[in-house]
């Protein structure tokens, strides 16, 4: 179970990554955020995102459209 | 510090761009360059100037327009049409397609450049507004949203001198 779940289902580049940043504030150091999105792009951004900024992606992965992606708050 | 750069390396983590467009498509690349770098952790400077310097006033009215863009190829009837100069020379017919073009970016979940701004604004990214456009256009700082710095062709490049990544868009 993720310390904190973000919906950005419909939303559109680069409002995931934006709206997933915010949400990271709200969790802790160690911590977990699971995303769910709609937008494919959002699967090559999150990666980036993660290696950018050193956030772990501790998995990705897609169902009926809707990939869920779940961040681990390092940096 | 490295030898080579002479104990001036530039953090990687830095990114300038020059906004110089103003319309509603043209509006889209810098400010989602700028609210992403900013997620990602990135120090980001805009400079707003010409054209792009009315992106910063309070009450944005942008339009698009298919005039002379052959590339501008709108969705319509299950197929993609490009508008004839000669239609698109029509008045209103600017107004019209602004209003598709918003309808589009409200349909497929993308941010309008208000709120794009707004995150830009909340992430601390540094908006700069050209003095020189301020004065050939006749814009006051009154006009300009709360909290942006007015500066000159030096001021951009002191910031660029100190940024890894300066775009011109």
């Amino acid at each position: 179970m993720a310390d904190k779940v973000l919906d950005a289902k419909g939303l559109n580049c680069p409002l995931p990554i934006l709206k997933a940043k915010k949400a990271l504030k709200d969790v802790p150091d160690g911590g977990t955020l699971e995303i769910l999105a709609t937008d494919p792009g959002a699967v090559a951004d999150f990666q980036a995102f993660s290696r950018t900024t050193g956030n772990e992606l501790i998995e990705h992965s897609e169902e009926g459209g809707v990939y869920k992606f779940l961040l681990r708050k390092t940096a | 510090m490295s030898e080579e750069t002479g104990g001036n390396a530039i953090n990687p983590h830095t990114m300038s761009i020059i906004v110089t467009k103003g319309s509603l498509d043209w509006a889209y690349p810098p400010f989602i360059l700028s609210t992403t770098a900013a997620a990602m952790g990135l120090d980001v400077t805009m400079f707003f100037t010409f054209y792009g310097l009315p992106l910063l006033l309070k009450k944005m009215d942008l339009k698009v327009t298919p005039l002379g863009n052959a590339a501008m190829k709108m969705p319509m009837m299950g197929g993609h049409m490009v508008m004839p100069n000669l239609v698109a020379a029509i008045p209103g017919v600017d107004a019209m397609a602004s209003k598709m073009m918003k309808n589009l970016i409200k349909k497929n979940g993308v941010a309008s450049i208000d709120e794009l701004r707004e995150l830009a604004v909340e992430a601390e990214v540094r908006l700069i507004g050209c003095q020189m456009t301020m004065d050939l256009f006749d814009y006051q700082l009154e006009d300009m949203i709360d909290g942006i710095e007015v500066g000159g062709a030096a001021t951009y490049l002191e910031v660029a001198t100190q940024s890894h990544i300066n775009l011109f868009i």
